[in-house]
């Protein structure tokens, strides 16, 4: 039988119908087309794939039991290693991760693996039977500080180890970043709420609308002082603080930072305002500023709600944008203009709300500390794009709160917090993992230090050695 | 799920709250807020805690009907039901020391918001002097709690209905003239706190303002609360909600508090049409 050198394509909402709705952009593969991509695949050994997967899925074996139609299987193993599969084989950056050392990478495309992931995983939904109850066999109880993919993770790992686990989580519901930032159309929040509701049959307590830090601190939870007593505490409270540009006219009305205009949007459903009660403003002309997933999904979202015309203005040229390069080619054919090598200088407006961006021409120097190609304003080119409204999407640092309220917990300079290799902080008993470690990454990293941490809060637990 | 353990009418369209929340009770100190949603539909809305009661694990919030969602909890939301979601304590806590004479001062549900400061403020030994201001007698409440945790009280009605007619920020500059005054409060509409700051600045004395901006998540990460604070951008919910009254932008507040005006109507108005159904 001959290889087939292209991947089976993943079937696609069509550009002009999906910029009128929410409804996700790829719809998944049906049984055939997975059978026919899972067919592809070379059975390495060993296989490269599994080292590009930050939480080490065994690749090739999930994807032999799909092609033997031993879908439970193939969904069973991929849980071994992840417990977020539906999630991770939509938004994971493949391409950078497993699929990219995919031995038939070399002379062809790569086996698409994270499309196959995620059909395991709707297959599960669709069709498995999950008997996720797990007993608490084990003493210790663990406190996880918000519900993002690291806490998740770390929670289903030590719950499966069976201990006492209680998620916190500030919000009213569950999924950090997947439920209030990552758009319905990438990633339907009603997928994060399945994996949420797995973890609760699995024993672990959710308590949401609990600001850790405000309501009770970290201190609290390990001394037992106002709440029950914990033996650990893990924090993946993420990278929530919106950056902003710091330039004159910032605060007119219509202009967002990404996180609000993604949180009304996502989280709170102003896309279906005025059932749900939290709106949302888009006028006719709305310009999105920044060049990565987070201003991908906001550009994308603007088109949703309404707007004429959604730009995206970026500083330097296509080749440096951090967005993945599905999600550009997926705004470019829902019309998203790009207008690169230009950076804003001010914001605009009469009567107190926004109504232009000057911006000046950039050009590309030396690489800086980045690597990447230093952007260099070109003097004397500035000009104004009338706009309606503006999305800031340049980047979030993490939130202070946690750092400032407990004793002994340090930080590095950009506010994110010490942690070593398994994701013990400077504090004994207390972990940490995620975007909160790394700054803003990726989910399936964020997963990969709450694997990392729950495992050796296992370890010390059990054995009681000293704190390094 | 949060029970409503008490509901009482202080005043024309003004209802007091008693909420099931012994944690919030427990953590909270006065100037800070909680967010609530009323169903699973809501939005997220701040509002102060107005009084907390440790015995019963309670706190008390005192609601205006103001648009949409405040009139749903005071026209829909009886005692013994439950609030879908309340999260706080949020945003800092007052600063409160003895600072010797102090005024603080009211205006329209600002009433409810600095009776905690007031009282604060007599427990630490202040002399503290209460102005607390209505459009009109039917809209004032609070009148005994507020005098009691004050040595002098002043009541003003733009309407003269009740106590002098005027404005609270008249009230408070004849205050000024004849007494020393330490530091002052004012807690109200954003042109009644604009109003007492210029006073304030007459008598160069140092005012607090609470700024009411318009929050989703009030925990610092979207920034949509932001104002303008000497010149630079601060998030009302995290590093306020109180500031110096001499250092606020409150042109650019007032524009900012306005975003949603025809969101807001469109929204009150499908719940009213709903209501006479
Ligand atoms: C719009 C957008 C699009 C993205 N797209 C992708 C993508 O396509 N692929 C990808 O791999 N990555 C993507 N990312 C990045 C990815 O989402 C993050 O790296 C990941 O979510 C980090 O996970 P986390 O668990 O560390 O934190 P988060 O997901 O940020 O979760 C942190 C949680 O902690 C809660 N919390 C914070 N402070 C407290 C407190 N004091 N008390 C209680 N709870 C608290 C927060 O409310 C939140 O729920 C995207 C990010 C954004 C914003
Ligand atoms: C820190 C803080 C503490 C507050 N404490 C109280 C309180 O103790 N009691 C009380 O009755 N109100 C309080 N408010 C105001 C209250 O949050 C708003 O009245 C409420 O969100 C309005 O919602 P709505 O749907 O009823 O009205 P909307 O239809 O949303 O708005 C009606 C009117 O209220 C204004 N408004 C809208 N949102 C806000 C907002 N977040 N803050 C201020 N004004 C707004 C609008 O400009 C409009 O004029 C507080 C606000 C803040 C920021
Ligand atoms: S979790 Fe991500 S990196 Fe790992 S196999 Fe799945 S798609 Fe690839
Ligand atoms: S490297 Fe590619 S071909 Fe080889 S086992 Fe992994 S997915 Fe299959
Ligand atoms: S309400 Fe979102 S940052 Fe303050």
């Amino acid at each position: 039988m001959s290889l087939k050198e292209e991947s089976v394509p993943m079937p696609q909402q069509d550009p002009s119908d999906r910029v009128e709705n929410f409804d996700e952009v790829p719809l998944g593969y049906v049984r055939e087309a997975a059978l026919e991509e899972a067919e592809r695949c070379l059975q390495c050994d060993p296989a490269p794939c599994i080292e590009g997967c930050p939480v080490g899925i065994d690749i090739p074996k999930f994807i032999d039991q799909l092609k033997r139609e031993d879908f439970q299987g193939s969904i069973n193993t991929i849980k071994e290693s992840n417990n977020l599969p539906a999630v991770c084989g939509r938004v994971c950056p493949q391409e950078e991760q497993c699929q990219e050392v995919c031995t038939l990478g070399e002379s062809f495309e790569p086996v698409s693996i994270g499309r196959l992931e995620r059909f395991a995983a709707d297959w599960e939904r669709d069709h498995g039977s999950v008997d996720n109850a797990v007993e608490a066999s084990r003493e210790g109880k663990i406190a996880i500080v918000g519900s993002g993919p690291a806490g998740l993770t770390a929670a289903s790992d030590l719950r499966k180890l069976g201990y006492e686990v209680t998620v916190f989580e500030q919000f009213h519901q569950s999924g950090g970043v997947l439920v209030y930032g990552i758009p319905e159309f990438r990633l339907p929040n009603e997928v994060v709420e399945r994996e949420v509701d797995n973890l609760r049959e699995m024993g672990v307590e959710i308590e949401p609308n609990t600001v850790v830090g405000r309501l009770f601190t970290v201190d609290d939870l390990l001394e037992g002082d106002r709440v029950d007593k914990y033996d650990a505490v893990f924090l993946g409270t993420g990278a929530g603080l919106p950056y902003f540009l710091d330039l004159p006219g910032e605060n007119l009305n219509g202009i967002y930072s990404a996180n609000e205009f993604l949180t009304r949007v996502n989280l709170m459903r102003a896309f279906k305002f005025p059932e749900y009660d939290t709106p949302v403003k888009v006028g006719k002309r709305v310009a999105t500023i920044g060049g990565g997933n987070v201003a991908m999904d906001s550009a994308r979202t603007a088109l949703r709600l309404g707007a004429d015309s959604s730009i995206v203005i970026y500083r330097r040229s296509e080749a440096q944008m951090p967005a993945r390069d599905e999600e550009i080619q997926h705004a470019r054919e829902e019309g998203i203009d790009f207008r690169l090598l230009r950076n804003p200088t001010r914001f605009k407006g009469d009567n107190g709300r926004v109504e232009k961006v000057e911006c000046v021409k950039m050009e590309l120097g030396e690489p800086d500390e980045s690597g990447r190609p230093r952007p260099i304003p070109k003097e004397g080119s500035e000009f104004d794009i009338p706009v309606d409204n503006v999305i800031i999407a340049i980047g979030n640092s993490p939130h202070p709160l946690i750092p400032r309220t407990t004793d002994g917990l340090e930080t590095r300079d950009r506010g994110t917090i010490k942690a070593n290799a398994s994701g013990r902080t400077t504090r004994e008993g207390v972990w940490a993992g995620g975007d909160i470690v790394t700054g803003a990454a990726t989910v399936i990293r964020a997963m990969g230090a709450g694997k990392t941490a729950a495992a050796d809060i296992h370890g010390w637990l059990s054995s009681q050695d000293g704190w390094k | 799920m949060r029970k409503i353990i008490e509901k009482t009418k202080v005043g024309d369209g003004v209802w007091e709250y008693e909420l099931e929340a012994p944690l919030i009770a427990e953590a909270s100190d006065p100037g800070q807020f909680v967010i609530l949603r009323l169903h699973e539909k809501g939005e997220r809305i701040p509002l102060t805690i107005a009084d907390t009661n440790l015995e019963e694990g309670t706190i008390t919030i005192v609601v205006q009907s103001a648009g949409k969602s405040t009139i749903e909890l005071n026209q829909e939301f009886s005692k013994g039901e439950a609030i879908h979601d309340l999260a706080g304590p949020l945003g800092n806590p007052s600063e409160i020391e003895n600072y010797g004479t102090v005024a603080v001062i009211g205006g329209g549900v600002g009433i409810a918001l600095i009776y905690p400061i007031a009282r604060a403020l007599s427990e630490a030994g202040n002399h503290v002097i209460s102005i607390i201001g209505a459009q009109s007698a039917d809209k004032l409440f609070f009148q005994d709690r507020i005098a009691g945790v004050s040595d002098e009280v002043i009541v003003t009605t733009d309407d003269g209905s009740a106590g002098r007619k005027g404005f609270t920020s008249d009230a408070f500059r004849d205050v000024l003239e004849s007494k020393n005054i330490d530091k002052s409060w004012a807690i109200g509409p954003v042109m009644m706190m604009k109003v007492c700051q210029e006073v304030a600045e007459e008598f160069d004395t140092e005012l607090v303002v609470s700024l009411n901006t318009v929050m989703v998540d009030g925990t610092g990460m979207c920034g949509g609360c932001r104002v303008e604070v000497d010149g630079e951008a601060r998030f009302a919910c995290v590093d306020g909600p109180e500031f110096p009254g001499s250092a606020v932008d409150f042109d650019l507040l007032a524009q900012r508090t306005d975003i949603y005006e025809e969101e807001e109507e469109c929204a009150l108005d499908q719940f009213l049409e709903g209501e006479s159904k």
